[in-house]
C-alpha cells in the first residue's frame, strides 16, 4: 500500500499530509489533520454537515477525495472566525439560537457564506433553495433561515 | 476483505491530457473508473457498489473542462464541467436556458459544485435530469478510446439502467450542442415529489424553433419513464408544422404517454407517471415557446 503526500492550502496556511488514494477529504480533515468541525452526517451528500469551500466553491467534503485537494485552497469552518471574532453568521447563529444539537451547524455557516458572497441580497426563497443540501436533524429550519437573512441584512447596512 | 482494506488497494492518477486518461484506464483492463465530479462514484465507492484498483481523475484535462461557443453558435462542453461552473458561463444560460435548468437541478448547491453532466450521462439511470434536455437539444457526444474518437446522439449513449453504450476503454469527452435557429426555445421540467433534492419521477425535456408562429423544429426528451432516457420523435412530429394550436400539443402528450413503461415505486404509480408525462409536456412546450418567441 503506498500514501500519497499532498501539499495543500486550508484556512490560508499550507497544509502536507499523507493519505489513501481512496481517503476523503472529510477522513483527512478530522481524522489526520484534527480539523474536527466539518461533521460526517450520510458520507453520502446529502446531509451538507462536511461543507467545506474548495477554491472557494461550495462542496461536501465527503465526496472528495484527499489527492484531490493537492495545490488548491480549501477553506473550513475552523478558517471561519478571524481570531476570536466571530463571523457575523456565526454571531447571529448564536444571538438567534439558530442551533439546537449543532451537528449541522458548521455545514449550514459555510454554506451560508458561501451564499452571501454571491449573494448579499438573498430572498427567503433562495436562502431555502440554497441550503436545501444541509439538513438539521433537529428541524429548526426556521431560526436558521432568519439567522441568514438578518445576517445579509447586517452586511448590507454594514457595506 | 473489508472496506478499508479495498479501499488501500486504489491507485490514484490525475493525468493532464486526454491520450494519458486513456491509456491508464485502457491499461486498467476495467478495473479503472473515471473521477469526474464524484457525486455518483464516492458514494458507490463508500456502499461497496464500486471497488476500482484505479480511479482515474480527468478534470486535470483542458477538453474536458472547456466550456467553448464556436463561431457557428454551437456550443462544446467538457464532460466534467460542473454545473455550477456552467451556471456561472456568461452565454450558455442565455442560448440553452432549459440544458442549463436540467443540470443545475442535480442535487444540493454542494453536489452543483462537483456534478457534471457527462457524470451524469455515464450513471445512466433512468431519472438523469440533463439527459431529457440534453436528448431535446440535439446534443451530441464525443467518446474516445483506444480505437479513436466517435460521436454519437445523447439518446443513443444508455443502454438501460445503469448501463451504457461505451465500448470498452471509452471516455466521455465533451457534448456538443448544435447551433440556434432564430426563434428557438428549451425547457426542462420534472416532476418530484418534494420541493427540492429529488429524483424525477417524469423529466420532460422540450425544443422548439418556430418561425412566424409556425413550429419548424421540435425534439422532446422524456426521463425516468423507462429503462432509458427516450427520444420521443412522435411527440416532435406533431408539433411541427403547428402553431401550437391544442390538437397539436394534444398529440404530443399522447405521444409522449405512449412511449411511457415505466416502473411503480413509492415516488409515483405507473398510472401516474404515464399521466404526469403529458402534463409535463405541455407545461415544458409553453416554456419553451415563450422563450422562442423572445429569441
Amino acid at each position: 500500500m503506498s500514501k500519497l503526500h499532498v501539499t495543500t492550502t486550508i484556512n490560508g496556511e499550507e497544509v502536507e499530509f499523507l493519505c489513501t488514494p481512496a481517503q476523503t477529504v472529510l477522513d483527512v480533515l478530522r481524522n489526520t489533520l484534527g480539523l474536527t468541525g466539518s461533521k460526517e452526517g450520510c458520507g453520502t451528500g446529502d446531509c451538507g454537515a462536511c461543507s467545506i469551500t474548495l477554491d472557494g466553491r461550495l462542496v461536501c467534503s465527503c465526496l472528495v477525495l484527499a489527492p484531490e485537494i493537492r495545490g488548491r485552497k480549501v477553506g473550513t469552518i475552523e478558517g471561519m472566525a478571524q481570531g476570536d471574532r466571530l463571523h457575523p453568521l456565526q454571531q447571529k447563529f448564536l444571538e438567534m439560537a439558530a442551533l439546537q444539537c449543532g451537528i449541522c451547524t458548521p455545514g449550514f455557516l459555510i454554506a451560508a457564506r458561501s451564499l452571501l458572497e454571491q449573494n448579499p441580497d438573498p430572498s427567503e426563497t433562495e436562502v431555502r433553495y440554497w441550503l436545501a443540501g444541509n439538513l438539521c436533524r433537529c428541524t429548526g429550519y426556521d431560526k436558521i433561515v432568519r439567522a441568514v437573512l438578518e445576517t445579509a441584512a447586517d452586511m448590507r447596512g454594514a457595506a | 476483505m473489508t472496506a478499508e482494506m479495498t479501499m488501500t488497494d486504489i491507485r490514484f492518477l490525475a493525468p493532464e491530457t486526454l491520450d494519458d486518461a486513456i491509456s491508464a484506464y485502457a491499461a486498467a483492463q476495467g478495473a479503472a473508473r473515471i473521477l469526474a465530479g464524484g457525486t455518483d462514484l464516492l458514494v458507490q465507492m463508500r456502499n461497496g457498489v464500486a471497488r476500482p484498483g484505479v480511479i482515474i481523475d480527468i478534470k486535470g484535462i483542458g477538453e474536458l473542462t472547456d466550456i467553448a461557443e464556436g463561431a457557428d453558435g454551437s456550443f462544446t462542453l467538457g464532460a466534467a464541467v460542473s454545473g455550477a461552473v456552467l451556471g456561472e458561463h456568461p452565454r450558455f444560460g442565455t442560448v440553452w436556458p432549459g440544458v442549463l435548468e436540467a443540470i443545475n437541478l442535480i442535487g444540493s448547491t454542494q453536489v452543483q459544485g462537483r456534478a457534471s453532466a457527462g457524470g451524469n450521462l455515464c450513471n445512466a439511470s433512468p431519472a438523469g435530469d440533463s439527459v431529457p434536455a440534453m436528448v431535446a437539444a440535439g446534443a451530441v457526444v464525443t467518446v474516445q478510446g483506444p480505437k479513436g474518437r466517435r460521436q454519437l446522439a445523447v439518446e443513443a449513449f444508455p443502454a438501460g439502467p445503469g448501463r451504457t453504450n461505451l465500448a470498452p476503454g471509452e471516455i466521455v469527452v465533451s457534448f456538443t450542442l448544435p447551433p440556434r435557429p432564430p426563434g428557438s426555445g428549451d425547457a426542462y421540467l420534472r416532476m418530484i415529489p418534494r420541493t427540492e433534492m429529488d429524483i424525477a419521477v417524469v423529466g420532460v425535456g422540450v425544443n422548439l424553433t418556430l418561425a412566424d408562429g409556425v413550429v419548424t423544429a421540435a425534439r422532446v426528451g422524456l426521463g425516468a419513464v423507462a429503462p432509458t432516457v427516450l427520444l420521443v420523435a412522435d411527440a416532435g412530429r406533431a408539433l411541427v408544422g403547428s402553431r401550437l394550436e391544442d390538437a397539436a400539443v394534444d398529440a404530443a402528450a399522447a405521444a409522449c404517454r405512449a412511449a411511457c413503461n415505466p416502473i411503480d415505486d413509492k415516488r409515483g404509480t405507473i398510472a401516474y407517471r404515464v399521466r404526469a408525462a403529458g402534463v409535463l409536456l405541455r407545461r415544458s412546450v409553453a416554456i419553451a415557446a415563450e422563450r422562442a418567441g423572445r429569441n
